[in-house]
């Protein structure tokens, strides 16, 4: 990531060298009027902007209006229309930002005569300014700051981008959002689905799991994930967040985002990746409750988040940022440090494999492992309070605003549109699993509707900003029936006892999204395409076969790296601290023989 | 005396139960039970698995009454409790050896 910087300081000086000399010329224009009228030709409003635009940046700069008066007709009548249409270009152009004492107008006897087209012109030009207004600003002091700073540093300190607002506050609102999710979202849907004598321990191990995962993630988690390394894993550049925040200049570094030019603090990308890692962590939990030690959970997450989530994240999501793209030549050295799916061209927008495929499949695992519950499949099993589970599936869902339209990383149309797919792809998976429960059993039921709304958020993750408004309705609808598969026929082949269905759920719903994702993300249905020039970001679309063959391909190593990640791990903690608590322990409930507490007073 | 114990359907308890008041019923005690009988129990699905809920909830009233007032009781637990399908529950009717008020420390019928 301080690579990223140091790119994105080079950018500065290379890409913004020209745009800011682009912007020191002024955008002068004449206007058209419509024979014998004074209205702005509704084409005039970008040249005002850009007007407004080199004013602002040129606080010395002054402005004349100069016309002509038609040379054919009344001479009255031509000179009032001169006036009016003068007062009119004035008044376009106070609109857009320019303050009236630095609009000059032309003074009636110099207006020329002309005939024609240019009868009906009004030219905006800078007035012509001595060399006075220079000399009255701060002479000399130039010089000074010039001499004592070498002037390759000067050029991109003062043109380093500055964030914007807009898109700070939606990002802390995002991060913020995606907490939620996990505690209490997560937290009571799962709790709500277990029996009341593991209630508290469900929630403790996503609390905590949480918590630890956070702090793993400011010490060594989000540089080994979002520092240049190799195309597996980052390096340790960002150990203990350093170089986020420099308390003695006072400055933050920042992180790219999506378009040219356009940052975010660093630290609050950090943050809001922390989120991501903390709630994918929690996801597992899910598959191995109400039977696991709690010391269990923790030593496997710590491993498992080390040698899975960091590296799935830094092969999906880490790249050089769009500045670093300056040039044509620069492309294939970038593209080499980028991650390896990213490399690939996968497209997951806010983590249907690094979230949800990698906890999904990781949950498998210790389902797998850790072998079944006591009693599973002959004694009743059923959750104890699914009103909690409703509650935190609504939760979660209101809290994935943050997690998919904060993925855009910028309050604006990819955020937009993340957010819109993000609500009715949910809405369309509640429908399809409650329909699919109303055929298969004539019922639907309050856990179907909530389990459905979940799968749709997870299908729709790695779709959100990339697929169109009806292809989120379909990814929705598909995940919604697929998902229901999920816990019932795929469950049953599978053999595992995962309890709260991680894998039918996170899994199947992941895998769906990310395929489905390389299917409508073309133009041709609907999506809004991929960058394919991140020189000029230019859209484009690759073909339907060739994205989904990629975004394959991504699921495929997230399955197996994954696998193999937890296999490893859950067996370092099988043969250290054991998986299991005892079997008077599990029958007694999690809750008295783990944390020493219960649920509910009887 | 008699001990009439009856297990009918929860949501007819208040008609038991005014039933009883109006034909002379002291007091009875009600405890919330279950139990299995000829009504089967029914199935619950959660997302995969299956559930058989064998026993169903019943609302158990018990009441102690004198021997001439017994066969009111019944009848009037009867008719309250009464929907004519399956699992409207029963009544039981067992002799009551000795009743003594706490307060009083009255025996017999007068305990009543």
């Amino acid at each position: 990531m301080k690579t990223l910087f140091r790119w994105a300081l080079l950018v500065a000086a290379f890409v913004l060298a020209p745009l800011a000399q682009a912007a020191d010329v002024f955008p002068g224009t004449k206007l058209l009027f419509d024979t014998g009228k004074a209205d702005i030709p509704a084409s005039a409003a970008a040249d005002f902007k850009a007007i407004a635009g080199y004013m602002a940046a040129h606080p010395e700069a002054k402005l004349k209006l100069s016309g002509y008066v038609d040379s054919t007709g009344p001479a009255d009548l031509n000179k009032a229309l001169a006036k009016d249409r003068a007062m009119a270009v004035s008044a376009a152009l106070k609109a857009a930002g320019v303050p009236e004492d630095r609009i000059v107008m032309q003074k009636p006897e110099d207006i020329t005569a002309g005939d024609g087209e240019q009868a009906r012109k009004v030219e905006i030009s800078l007035l012509a300014v001595a060399a006075a207004p220079a000399t009255s600003a701060t002479p000399a002091a130039p010089a000074a700051p010039a001499e004592a700073a070498p002037p390759a540093e000067a050029a991109p300190a003062a043109a380093a981008p500055v964030p914007n607002k807009g898109d700070v506050a939606w990002m802390l609102v995002s991060t913020a959002l995606v907490i939620m999710m996990t505690v209490p979202g997560l937290a009571l849907f799962y709790g709500g689905l277990v029996r009341s004598k593991n209630m508290l321990s469900v929630l403790m191990q996503v609390m905590v799991t949480f918590s630890m995962i956070v702090v793993l993630w400011c010490i060594y988690g989000y540089s080994l994930a979002f520092t240049e390394g190799n195309a597996f894993i980052g390096g340790f550049d960002r150990l203990f967040m350093k170089g986020l925040f420099d308390p003695a200049a006072g400055t933050f570094a920042m992180a790219a985002t999506f378009s040219k030019g356009v940052v975010i603090p660093e630290l609050l990308f950090a943050a809001f990746q922390a989120t991501f890692a903390g709630i994918t962590c929690c996801l597992i939990v899910g598959a191995f409750a109400e039977r696991i030690k709690f010391s269990a959970v923790l030593l496997f997450s710590a491993l498992w988040f080390t040698f899975s989530y960091a590296p799935i994240a830094h092969m999906v999501w880490y790249w050089m940022g769009p500045d670093a793209y300056t040039a044509a030549d620069v492309v294939d050295a970038m593209n080499a440090k980028a991650g390896f799916l990213w490399q690939m061209g996968a497209l997951d927008f806010a983590g249907g494999t690094v979230v949800h495929i990698n906890a999904a499949v990781a949950g498998l695992v210790g389902a797998f492992m850790i072998g079944k519950r006591i009693g599973y499949g002959k004694e009743a099993m059923a959750p104890h309070n699914l009103p909690l589970t409703m509650v935190g599936a609504s939760l979660l869902w209101v809290g994935w605003f943050g997690f998919n339209a904060g993925s855009a990383l910028e309050s604006g149309n990819s955020a937009v549109l993340a957010f819109m797919n993000t609500f009715s792809a949910t809405a369309a998976a509640v429908l399809a699993w409650c329909l699919g429960e109303a055929l298969m059993r004539g019922k639907a039921s309050m856990l179907g509707a909530a389990s459905g709304a979940v799968a749709g958020l997870v299908a729709v993750t790695p779709a959100a900003g990339n697929v169109g408004l009806m292809a989120a309705i379909v990814i929705g609808f598909v995940a919604g029936f697929a998902c229901l598969w999920g816990v019932n026929g795929l469950k049953r082949m599978l053999g595992a006892d995962d309890s709260l269905d991680v894998f039918g759920v996170h899994g199947v719903g992941g895998i769906v999204g990310a395929l489905l994702t390389g299917v409508f993300n073309t133009q041709a249905l609907g999506g809004p395409g991929l960058v394919t020039d991140w020189v000029t970001a230019t859209v484009g679309s690759n073909g339907i076969a060739t994205q989904v063959w990629i975004q394959l391909k991504a699921v495929l190593v997230t399955v197996v790296w994954s696998g193999v990640v937890a296999f490893v791990a859950f067996k370092i903690v099988d043969l250290t601290i054991g998986l299991r608590v005892t079997e008077e322990a599990e029958r007694e409930g999690l809750d008295i023989s783990s944390h020493g507490e219960t649920a509910y007073s009887k | 005396m008699k001990m009439v114990t009856a297990i009918v359907k929860p949501f007819k308890l208040d008609e038991v139960r005014e039933a009883l008041s109006a034909i002379g019923v002291q007091g009875v005690t009600v405890t919330e039970v279950k139990g299995f009988g000829r009504q089967k129990g029914h199935t619950e699905l959660y997302r995969g698995a299956e559930y058989v809920v064998d026993f169903l909830p019943k609302v158990k009233i018990e009441a102690a009454v004198d021997d001439a007032l017994v066969e009111r009781v019944i009848e009037a637990i009867e008719t309250a409790a009464r929907t004519g399908k399956i699992g409207d529950g029963k009544i039981f009717v067992s002799p009551l050896e000795q009743v003594l008020r706490i307060r009083t420390g009255e025996t017999g019928k007068d305990a009543l």
